[in-house]
């Protein structure tokens, strides 16, 4: 169903009518603005800012500079992910840290934003830059969100100041500021109540709070999942008290997350963090162009490269590209593989990163658990060495003893097998849309280039 | 404050952004062209009813427009208030409580209110005079089977709880045991949030389905999957997948008050046919209402509770 397509898909689409012309049209760009500006608005992009967007691309679109080029097409989606970059904030943000420590953080929002989880998430990934971070439960109203801030603390070894329910959440917040200083915790990360943007008594406390601790960031935390009211949420909290920033959430979903889109471009606040699933460490910076590649079905190759790097020691990364480029990995590889992967982060997401994999129907419900990688660990275990350097000689009985040394069935080895293959062959492919980039920022690690991108 | 007019109030939020700009709209003007044509679906648009949806609604004005050669502007409020009661249905569709125990399961993505949504509900059937026993099955998030115990105590409901991560299936099961030989009347089972497009979570949630089933032939009777009314238009992929996985047989609409839009909720009685059967208009207990789409539509357009 066309509505249900991602904007990254139906873009695609779009320009691939374009890409195949020699010549763009004003008529052309037209039909694709229509396009852009419907895709945009299913994303949830903001009416004004979609108008605004679509107003200046078809400007510049319609212009000398596209005409005049040899791949006009081309130039019209560079001109769609320029001007994408632009509206998302040009480049990521960073933590203002004080010079005095402690430095405050405070995280506010509407109910069911995801902020005391991202409040968790945001202290370890400071502690992991070397921070010493202290959680402050200043939510007294929702039923247990203290607890929960305590549980989360306490499965990320992270303390958490709290005073119980009974309190003011400003006395809270003064508290933890002293505790912070007593107990010499550099990074102090105040969890706050969700509440509706237009609720006057609660923005009045959160405003006591800012005058009280005066916090270094105040965070915006918004669901990634946000309609239309998105900016008027993000314009009135930033009215409100000032913010610095914003942190989306639940971008591991499939929202198209027009929020990220319209916020930066209606309020000024740049977007900091992502959040990327349950896990504690699935919070990354935002890099608008990595979004708007994203958003582009471009992949986000960086951020992959990033992460391997992170996860993988240099010389096995190397091995990897080498043999993901020939497409002569077996299963020992794909086993070392794997091991490596865990580190990374889920599959589903690992592949989302990969050029053209936005519109490989086949791959789109590709979803790896944990549990189903145990799985395929054991039934790669199960495996002769032979077998594992040569999948063709796995016939009927020896599947059957695989399935049996495994604990699996001989449908799972099957299936394993199969996507085994399927995978040798996308990696073929992969190596074959290479070639021709160059703007890569990132040379030594040239795994992938864009496919369409000069 | 009158029945109706929290009603009102809870709504007047929503009628800023979606009626009061159509009135805007219209006065003053003195045809209908399509410029007004364009705004009208502007300002649908910014009520997250949704592009496609929008142009289909405007699209059906039109015609209306020109069979019935309609020529006064502010005649299109009307009909437009026609366009949404159809969309919405005429009659509320009611939580059938009809087994003992009726079982209803409550699903949703991360942050909706599901947790709030079971205490509203337990409250209001509790104040029935009905028997209601609660299922803390969301075992994932920290500290969540705290928050619905608490929510029991102020209600004054029992809940059935395990240890924090803990099978959700596993507490289901021991709640239709427990609600059986405690003679309950209704059994609320609360999940774990989770967003649809997480094959593993969405088959955990059918296993739950299945494991009530067998506790208890014919259970879940209700599935009940609350969205957020500020969700955009991945509300109506939410809609459609929990509905795939578990089979939802009744949309509640959270935090329509304050900053909601809940246009969506036109593009997914469009897209699919479950109904709205409670909208959450406030935080106070007896906010969560049963979903009367006259007396809605009313409530949004501003005009008067006739008969009440």
């Amino acid at each position: 169903m066309a509505m249900f397509e991602s904007l990254a898909e139906k873009l695609q689409s779009t320009f691939k009518k374009l890409r195949g012309k020699g010549k763009v049209s004003e008529a052309d760009v037209a039909e694709a603005m229509r396009e852009v500006r419907m895709a945009l608005l299913a994303a949830d992009v903001n009416l004004k800012v979609v108008k605004n967007f679509v107003a200046k691309v078809k400007e510049r679109a319609i212009g000398q500079e596209v005409l005049d080029s040899l791949t006009p097409g081309q130039q019209v989606v560079k001109v769609v992910h320029e001007e994408l970059v632009a509206l998302m904030g040009g480049t990521s943000s960073k933590i203002n840290m004080s010079q005095k420590p402690p430095t405050v953080i405070m995280l506010v929002g509407l109910q069911g934003a995801g902020k005391t989880t991202s409040v968790s998430k945001l202290a370890l990934y400071l502690r992991k830059q070397g921070r010493k971070p202290l959680m402050a439960a200043c939510d007294v109203y929702r039923p247990a969100a203290v607890k929960q801030l305590q549980v989360l603390g306490n499965q990320l070894d992270i303390p958490v100041f709290s005073m119980g329910t009974g309190v003011n959440p400003v006395d809270i917040a003064r508290g933890a500021m002293e505790n912070a200083i007593a107990t010499g915790r550099d990074t102090l990360l105040l969890d706050t109540a969700g509440r509706l943007h237009i609720n006057e008594e609660l923005m009045g406390e959160l405003k006591n709070i800012k005058s009280t601790v005066k916090p270094h960031e105040i965070l915006l935390v918004v669901d990634a999942m946000t309609g239309q009211d998105a900016v008027n949420v993000a314009e009135t909290f930033h009215e409100q008290l000032g913010l610095d920033g914003v942190i989306l959430t639940k971008l591991d979903g499939d929202a198209r997350g027009g929020a990220a889109l319209s916020v930066k471009a209606v309020t000024g606040c740049p977007i900091k963090f992502v959040g990327l699933g349950e896990k504690a460490e699935a919070l990354e910076p935002f890099h608008p162009d990595r979004m708007a590649s994203r958003i582009l079905g471009m992949g986000d190759v960086l951020t992959l490269i990033e992460k391997a790097q992170a996860s993988m020691d240099t010389q096995m990364a190397r091995d990897m590209e080498q043999k993901l480029r020939k497409a002569e990995f077996n299963f020992e590889d794909f086993l070392v593989q794997m091991q490596q992967m865990k580190k990374m982060g889920p599959i589903d997401q690992i592949l989302g990163m990969l050029p053209g994999m936005g519109n490989m129907k086949a791959l789109k419900d590709v979803q790896v658990d944990d549990k189903e990688m145990k799985h395929i660990e054991a039934i790669i275990l199960s495996m002769t060495q032979e077998e594992r350097q040569n999948p063709q000689l796995i016939k009927d009985s020896r599947k059957r003893r695989i399935a049996r040394g495994s604990g699996t069935s001989v449908q799972q080895v099957n299936n394993l097998l199969k996507t085994f293959d399927q995978s040798r062959k996308l990696m073929k492919q992969f190596s074959d849309m290479r070639g021709g980039g160059k703007k890569g920022k990132n040379k030594a690690k040239g795994m992938f280039k864009m496919p369409f991108f000069k | 404050m009158g029945f109706f007019d929290r009603l009102k109030e809870g709504l007047s939020r929503t009628r800023q952004n979606l009626v009061q700009k159509v009135e805007e709209l219209v006065t003053g003007r003195q045809h209908i062209d399509e410029e007004l044509y364009e705004e009208l679906e502007e300002v649908l648009i910014s009520a997250d009813v949704g592009a496609e949806m929008a142009l289909e609604m405007v699209e059906r004005l039109r015609k209306k427009v020109k069979e019935q050669k309609i020529s006064d502007p502010s005649e299109l409020k009307n009909l437009l208030q026609q366009e949404i009661v159809a969309l919405l249905g005429q009659e509320a569709v009611p939580v059938k409580i009809e087994q003992k125990p009726t079982v209803v399961l409550v699903v949703g993505v991360n942050g909706v209110g599901k947790t709030t949504t079971i205490a509203k509900l337990a409250h209001r059937w509790k104040s029935e005079g009905r028997k209601v026993l609660l299922a803390a099955g969301d075992t994932f998030r920290a500290a969540a089977i705290d928050q619905l115990e608490i929510w029991g105590q102020r209600v004054g409901v029992d809940v059935i709880r395990h240890q924090e991560g803990s099978d959700p299936g596993a507490v289901a099961y021991d709640a239709a045991q427990a609600a059986i030989s405690r003679g309950v009347d209704i059994l609320i089972v609360d999940t774990a949030g989770r967003l649809h497009n997480k094959n593993h979570l969405m088959s955990e949630l059918s296993k739950v389905g299945r494991v009530l089933d067998r506790a208890l032939p014919g259970a879940p009777h209700e599935i009940l999957l609350v969205l957020d009314a500020t969700t955009g238009q991945n509300a109506v992929t939410q809609a459609r997948l929990f509905g795939e996985a578990v089979g939802v047989s009744g949309l509640v609409l959270t935090k329509l008050d304050g900053t909601a839009k809940g246009g969506v909720i036109l593009a997914i009685q469009g897209e699919l046919s479950v109904p709205v059967k409670f909208i959450g208009i406030g935080e106070a207990m007896d906010d969560l209402r049963v979903f009367e789409p006259q007396q809605f539509a009313k409530a949004l357009f501003g005009q008067e509770e006739t008969g009440e």
